[in-house]
């Protein structure tokens, strides 16, 4: 009989919740360098001037997770992930925006 | 275990190239990619396609593969011929190969196992899975029970997996597309180094009436003719329970109203559109169609006025 392991709680990745420049790169496994860069090319917009006391967002955590992956699995340069990123994000909007519409006209019935 | 056939994974022949194995990766790695695909078992493909590429990219892996013979179907219980591969030294980066398949394993080994620089401590890889959850468990946050295939490897390489069950809490006022991290619960670490983490992608189940929106929900409200016309008060349904609403006269159907804070909780919590839509009532009986006959009659009114017809 396995055990169940009980009160997991854990952290929604939302605007809410920020995350220092040390512990981003914990959470993405990249190292202060290559957040730096994805800040310069404005994949990634964290609040705050100076690298120490940048705050980046839960939903920029997901951006920047997103990002290093696509570049480390699919060898695209920093660029090319930046753009990628960019068009899956709208793509989620769209797919979410349709979904409503469809079922907003869900009723609509062809002529007889 | 089973027989993988590296070649069929990648569709190539046998006798392919280095540059059409390349290529053939390449446009498959971006078909599966899981940030990318939305096809159901993406990343289950993926993980098998780098697999491939990590033995057939490389000349020396590759022929150590090919030695095994050609007779080989996929899925064919497999058993490696003593002294194969397993003396040869072959150079993996553990991060990358750690979940790849024991046949993987057993015709390769494990980087970490001929390599003593890999017997320092590592973290263990983040892992991340997709729940689908009830709109209204959104709303108010729910508890779920999550059954986990935990794979661990000792420091022999030698590897078992291990069923966790794990009761996550899921706060209120999550919505489509969310992570949930959940620190340390990922793949163990090896040689004493941490988990990984845990993520949970929460996608939201379609419900009968509300669409969500971000943390705004959509509601379709069927209203009568007269309603709209006179103007009304009328129940309406939110996640939160019926509240009240008042239907202004002279309203159109597409005419959006909303209810300020009655959608997901958050800070600041989304609202209810409500967009209405005059249904008009059946004319199934006599009285009916007289009322229908008499609108006709008293309302000089043309639908098509400004098609300018």
């Amino acid at each position: 009989m396995a055990q169940i392991e009980s009160g997991i709680e854990g952290i929604v990745l939302d605007e809410a919740v920020t995350v220092s420049l040390t512990e981003l790169t914990q959470l993405c496994g990249a190292n202060g360098r290559a957040i730096e860069l994805m800040v310069i090319e404005g994949v990634l917009r964290p609040q705050g001037g100076q690298p120490g006391d940048w705050r980046f967002s839960g939903e920029e955590v997901r951006r920047a997770r997103r990002a290093v992956r696509l570049q480390h699995d699919l060898d695209l340069n920093l660029a090319g992930a930046a753009l990628a990123l960019d068009l899956l994000d709208e793509l989620d909007r769209l797919r979410e925006r349709l979904r409503a519409l469809e079922r907003q006209l869900g009723e609509t019935r062809a002529p007889q | 275990m089973q027989y993988k056939d590296y070649y069929k994974t990648l569709g190539v022949a046998r006798n392919a190239s280095q540059d059409e194995i390349k290529r053939a990766y390449r446009r498959l790695a971006r078909k599966f990619h899981p940030d990318v695909s939305k096809e159901a078992n993406a990343e289950a493909r993926f993980k098998e396609v780098n697999e491939a590429n990590e033995v057939l990219h490389d000349p020396e892996k590759r022929a150590a593969y090919d030695a095994l013979g050609s007779n080989w179907r996929a899925g064919q219980d497999f058993r490696p011929p003593p002294g194969a591969a397993g003396n040869r030294n072959f150079h993996f980066d553990p991060n990358e190969t750690a979940d790849f398949s024991d046949f993987f394993a057993s015709v390769f080994g494990r980087a970490f196992r001929s390599d003593n620089r890999e017997t320092r401590r590592r973290r263990g890889q983040d892992q991340s899975i997709k729940i689908v959850i009830d709109l209204e468990d959104a709303y108010r946050g729910a508890t779920r029970q999550l059954k986990l295939d935990v794979q661990e490897t000792a420091a022999d390489g030698s590897r078992t997996t291990r069923s966790r069950t794990l009761n996550v809490r899921i706060p209120e006022g999550v919505t489509q597309g969310r992570q949930i991290r959940l620190a340390g619960q990922g793949a163990a670490g090896l040689n004493g180094g941490p988990s990984g983490d845990l993520y949970l992608e929460i996608e939201i189940a379609p419900h009968r009436h509300f669409t969500p929106d971000g943390k705004d929900i959509l509601l379709r409200l069927p209203i009568a003719p007269w309603e709209a016309a006179l103007g009304a008060s009328v129940t309406v349904p939110t996640l939160g329970g019926s509240v009240s609403l008042k239907i202004p006269a002279g309203s159109q159907s597409g005419q959006k109203m909303r209810l300020k804070g009655r959608g997901l909780p958050g800070n600041p919590p989304g609202d209810t559109l409500v967009v209405l839509e005059i249904v008009a009532p059946p004319a199934n009986t006599e009285a009916a169609r007289e009322a229908y006959r008499l609108m006709a009659e008293r309302l000089n009114f043309n639908p098509r006025a400004e098609l300018g017809v």
